[in-house]
């Protein structure tokens, strides 16, 4: 964990998507600290100082209806982190468990477990979940449940790729010999040597969570007004392009800062726990 | 001496797509309590097929395997698994790099529910100084030894379950020279000292000089030959086990003569 991290800090990309990572974090968790207007992240209105630019005390400008961006893009990271973590909780065991099962008992089990699995990797992502939330009621709470009902098959054959070459693997055919339990083959001997690149993909997708959440939100299927949004705030703003620039800009880069330096951290620890894909 | 395990008429099929393959064809032999009995041969001889069914990993196509006079099935129980034990050829890959050579070593212990649950830390400890690796190995990742301390790791897994048949497939040939001359002498050591009987594969005729009291020669799926190692040597029947002595580099003078005699009567054969 150490030597992981001193890698990650010596090479100037990964310690920059380190650094992003960190910013991005804090910005969410101590959102109530930082934030100058922290009543700004719900339903207020101050039509004083609507639509201004960036200048003190509002460092990236006020929206529509005179709330600080700077605000509500903190308040927004929050959701969005949290929305990525909840749906990548519920999605990797899931998707995991299939992948691990799937590739240790092979036969039908593996026809049945990985033809459900490309059925839903068949389905565009976006397309499944815009059908899914015009089915259910947009709240935050069914844009989880879509964005997870895309995501667990990417797991799934991530980990059975990996768990039908390791049970070629002599230490699958010791534990066998010894009379080890399916469970136990599958969760202590397999599961161990496919959490490198779990963790790998992991990093990947919070940062792509985020992006198709955001994207979600932009087509105004995602998370609903007043809760701050970076999607919506784009969606929101681009209407008032080029002239009021600070309503589309910050949250924009906002969306880039978050996607590229999970990405940056993904790729690095690719490289370092040496889990490919 | 009795039979600890009995081959009786032993035939393995392989179905890829239409065609048949034949791996190994009606095979009887018996192994003797206490005994090391040698099966030599070449790659697609058979020799690991014959393994993985002794092991249980999978059923004959026909002919029946016998433990003890009691036939195994298809389906083993748990206390079948404990009866009959494996050393892997490569150390590095039987044991998993994710888990201590304790871990490792445990899995047996907790799976048969060997000893009180509180004693069985200390039984690891055992099984490692058994195989000459000081006890507190148990800590640590097979990365952190040497290929011939990962071998030691392996037989002390092996003997965890006080089984008392050990098929050793190949278990010296990832091994360098002098590595591979302690590791047989552990492994004869423990036969003396337990009472083991062994299984040992390999295509190492100098191996199976050292180790055998009896030999088995497939050829293709085959039983050709099946006598004892010193018959084998000064006297083998079979045209295919003369073939085999005489593919042994040689180093002494004995053996140099020995090669020269048999090649010659195989060129006079031919």
């Amino acid at each position: 964990m150490k030597r992981t991290l001193f890698i990650l800090l010596r090479n100037p990309l990964s310690a920059l998507g380190l650094f992003l990572v960190a910013m991005v974090v804090l910005s969410a968790v101590f959102a109530d600290v930082i934030a100058p207007f922290p009543t700004h992240a719900g339903a207020v209105v101050d039509f004083a100082n609507f639509n201004r630019p960036p200048e003190w005390p509002y460092i990236f400008g006020t929206d529509l209806v005179g709330r600080d961006l700077f605000s509500r893009i903190l308040y927004a990271y929050r959701i969005s982190l949290l929305l990525g973590v909840v749906v990548l909780v519920i999605a990797v065991p899931i998707g995991v468990t299939i992948g691990l099962v799937a590739g240790y008992l092979g036969g039908w089990t593996e026809y049945v477990l990985m033809r459900i699995t490309d059925v839903f990797l068949s389905i565009p992502p976006l397309v499944l979940a815009m059908s899914m939330m015009g089915l259910l009621q947009p709240t935050l709470t069914n844009g989880m449940l879509a964005v997870t009902a895309m995501w667990w098959p990417w797991y799934t054959r991530l980990v059975y790729n990996l768990a039908r070459s390791e049970k070629e693997e002599g230490y699958v055919l010791a534990a066998e010999v010894i009379g080890a339990s399916r469970m136990h083959v599958i969760f202590r001997e397999i599961l161990p040597n496919c959490v490198p690149s779990i963790v790998t993909k992991m990093t990947l997708d919070l940062g792509f969570v985020i992006l198709i959440a955001s994207s979600l939100s932009f087509l105004g299927l995602g998370v609903q007004p007043p809760t701050p949004d970076l999607g919506s705030m784009v969606a929101d703003g681009a209407k008032y392009l080029p002239d009021s620039w600070w309503l589309t800009v910050f949250p924009g880069l906002a969306i880039l800062v978050a996607v590229f330096g999970f990405n940056l951290v993904g790729d690095a620890l690719r490289d370092v726990l040496g889990g490919g894909q | 001496m009795t039979a600890l395990l009995s081959l009786d008429r032993v035939s393995k099929t392989f179905t890829q797509g239409r065609h048949e393959v034949r791996a190994v064809d009606d095979v009887s032999f018996d192994v003797r309590q206490g005994e090391c009995l040698a099966i030599v041969g070449e790659s697609g001889s058979g020799k690991s097929t014959i393994a993985n069914m002794i092991l249980g990993i999978y059923p004959p196509t026909a002919g029946t395997i016998a433990f003890k006079g009691e036939m195994l099935p298809a389906a083993r129980t748990l206390a079948h698994r404990r009866a009959i034990q494996l050393v892997q050829q490569n150390p590095l890959s039987s044991l998993n790099p994710k888990r201590t050579v304790g871990a490792s070593l445990r899995l047996p212990l907790d799976v048969h529910g060997l000893g009180e649950r509180s004693a069985r830390a200390a039984r690891v400890g055992e099984l490692l100084e058994e195989v000459g690796l000081p006890a507190d190995y148990a800590s640590r990742a097979p990365d952190a030894l040497s290929g011939g301390q990962r071998q030691r790791v392996a037989i002390a897994r092996a003997l965890a379950c006080q089984s008392d048949l050990v098929v050793l497939d190949e278990p010296t040939s990832a091994l360098d020279v002098l590595v591979q001359a302690r590791v047989l002498k552990l492994l004869n050591d423990l036969r003396k000292d337990r009472g083991l009987t062994y299984v040992f594969i390999t295509h190492d005729l100098s191996v199976v000089r050292n180790i055998a009291d009896r030999v088995a020669v497939f050829e293709r799926g085959r039983l050709v030959e099946l006598n004892p190692t010193e018959t084998i040597f000064s006297d083998p029947h079979h045209p295919y086990t003369r073939r085999l002595i005489g593919a042994v580099p040689v180093v002494t003078a004995d053996e140099v003569r020995l090669r020269d005699r048999l090649m010659e009567n195989e060129n006079e054969r031919a």
